[in-house]
Parts: structure tokens; C-alpha cells; sequence
């Protein structure tokens, strides 16, 4: 890890290489569940449905206009 | 310190939802109300407002909860979802993108600003924001896919730019790498918004003002996101990977 000095005037900013087995676990389990929630708010009871009804679709409504996702 | 980077981006998608959901209840809602009046003037009625129309739609919720709850609801699992892929990106980044020379509040602002770009503005030229009574609920499957893939083809062009960028680095200096990496995911986005079909489901005699505010609402609700997302981030990034400013002088990065 580098050891910045006092001297050096805006600083190091150097960020460390996290290796990328270290990452991807967090991203696999992370980013599955974000993708699922977003696929919740952006197309659940639109183009697809996992559940029937219009009760979610109907629920984040406005969101879903307003994020700019096709609606209807 | 990934473990760590996610909950930092969830915290700042939390407050970057807020903020949107406040902007898109001043500046979006207004519009969505003007959209639902004309699409009920015209009997395009789909489940909004009074049921009668069409007695096997009847109301699920009621406009006050679909603009309330129902808003805050979808600004806020999108925001927070948002927050933590971003703090993933950023933990792949912030080692790998250091030839840029920019530290973690910087290095947060640039990736927020690219994915405000890539994910919503230049997907969004070709297949933009529609308010309530625009378009055909017998092409939505279709639209929808459309609109996830260009989303798709947008982000990793601008993932392919970004390692251009970082290829080229060395050889033409930053500021002409940066502008061929740029031209780079300009022009794939060019073709691909040519090879995509169009669509133009707006209803005869829709206001065109109505169509662009709520465009331009709904383009403020992200920038509102991206920026507040960036910057908050960006500061709790900063004082995990670097400590707290006043420690900072001489300060060893935390591995």
C-alpha cells in the first residue's frame, strides 16, 4: 500500500486494484438481487409477469413513467 | 472493503432516492395528473382514475397512493439498486481507472456522470420517457425489450469506450484518448439508433408542451439521482479508502 507524505500538495490519490475474486461474489448475489428489483419497478405485470394481476405494475405506476420505462 | 464499498452505495442511492422522489413530486407529477386528464377526456381509459369504463380494470390504487407511496416505492428500489450496482462498478474501478489520476471523490463524480449517459440520456433519445396515455399497450412487450437492450448495447459501449480510453492512454495523452473514446461509443450509439425501429405511439392531439415537460421532468429526476448518487458516494468512498479528513495528512490507505 503506498504511504502518502505531508508534502505532497493535493495528496495521493491512488486507490488500490481490488482483485476481481474478491468482487465477484459480492457482484453475482449483490448484483443479481439489485437487477431483480429493478426489473420489479421497471417491467414486472408490464411486458412480463412473474405474478398475475396488475397490482405492482399499478403500484410503482408513476415511477415507472417517470424513470422512463415503458409503461403501457 | 467490496462488502463494504456496497453498503456505502446503498446509503448514498437512499439519499440520492430522496431527493428524486422530491424532485418527481414537484416537477413529475404535475404532469403525469395532466396526462391521465387527457387520456380520460379522451376514453383511453386503462385503470386510472374512475372505473367505470372498463368494469374487469377497476381502481388497484388510488391516484393519491399511485403518486405517494407508489412513486416514492419505485424512485427508491430504483435509486437503491442504482446505488449498489454503482458501488460495484466502483470497486472494479478504483484501482484500474487510476491512471486518471483521480481520487475517490473524483473518480465517483466521472462514473456517475458516464452512467447517467449511458444508462438513461442516450437510450432515452432513442426511446424516451412517456407520460400516461402515450403509447400502445399491443407493442409494449416488444418496446420493453427494445428498451432494455439498447440500455444494454449503451452501457457496454460505454464500457468498451472507457477501456479504449485506457488503451490509448500511454500513447495519445489524455485529452486525445478521451475524445476518440468518446467518438467511439458516440458512433456505435449512432448505428444502433438507426438499426433499432422507432416508434411513434403518441395519441392524435396530445399537448406537445405536456409531452416535453414531463421529458424534461423526467430527465431532472435523473440528474437529480446520478449527481446526489456521485457525489454522496463519492464522500463516504473517500472517507472509508482514505479516512476522515482530519486524520488525513500523512495517512496510510486502509487496505
Amino acid at each position: 500500500m503506498t504511504t502518502r507524505t505531508a508534502s505532497s500538495p493535493s495528496g495521493d490519490l491512488s486507490l488500490p486494484a481490488l482483485p476481481l475474486g474478491q468482487i465477484l461474489p459480492w457482484a453475482i448475489f449483490g448484483g443479481l438481487l439489485l437487477i431483480l428489483a429493478l426489473y420489479f419497478v421497471g417491467a414486472e405485470q408490464g411486458a412480463t409477469s412473474m405474478f398475475s394481476g396488475t397490482a405492482v405494475h399499478e403500484f410503482v405506476h408513476d415511477g415507472r413513467h417517470m424513470l422512463g420505462f415503458p409503461c403501457h | 472493503m467490496t462488502g463494504n464499498l456496497l453498503l456505502r452505495g446503498l446509503f448514498a442511492g437512499l439519499l440520492a432516492g430522496m431527493l428524486a422522489f422530491g424532485f418527481a413530486t414537484v416537477f413529475g407529477e404535475p404532469q403525469v395528473d395532466r396526462a391521465i386528464a387527457f387520456e380520460e377526456s379522451t376514453g383511453h381509459e386503462h385503470s386510472h382514475g374512475d372505473a367505470s369504463a372498463a368494469p374487469e380494470e377497476e381502481e388497484v390504487f388510488s391516484r393519491q397512493t399511485q403518486a405517494g407511496i407508489g412513486l416514492f416505492t419505485g424512485v427508491m428500489v430504483y435509486s437503491l439498486s442504482m446505488g449498489g450496482l454503482f458501488a460495484l462498478v466502483f470497486a472494479y474501478a478504483m484501482g484500474r481507472l487510476g491512471a486518471f489520476g483521480l481520487g475517490p471523490r473524483g473518480l465517483a463524480a466521472l462514473l456517475a456522470m458516464l452512467a447517467l449517459v449511458a444508462v438513461f440520456v442516450v437510450p432515452g433519445l432513442k426511446y424516451p420517457a412517456n407520460p400516461p396515455a402515450v403509447g400502445d399497450p399491443a407493442t409494449i412487450g416488444q418496446r420493453t425489450r427494445l428498451f432494455f437492450l439498447l440500455m444494454l448495447v449503451s452501457v457496454a459501449a460505454m464500457v468498451l469506450a472507457i477501456n479504449a480510453a485506457r488503451a490509448l492512454l500511454p500513447r495519445l495523452g489524455g485529452w486525445n484518448a478521451t475524445l476518440l473514446a468518446g467518438l467511439l461509443y458516440g458512433a456505435v450509439m449512432v448505428a444502433a439508433a438507426v438499426a433499432f425501429p422507432t416508434f411513434n405511439e403518441v395519441p392524435e392531439h396530445f399537448p406537445a408542451s405536456l409531452l416535453w415537460q414531463f421529458r424534461v421532468a423526467s430527465l431532472g429526476i435523473q440528474v437529480v439521482l446520478w449527481a446526489a448518487l456521485g457525489l454522496a458516494f463519492g464522500w463516504l468512498a473517500e472517507r472509508y479508502l482514505l479516512g476522515a479528513p482530519k486524520v488525513r495528512r500523512g495517512a496510510r490507505l486502509r487496505g
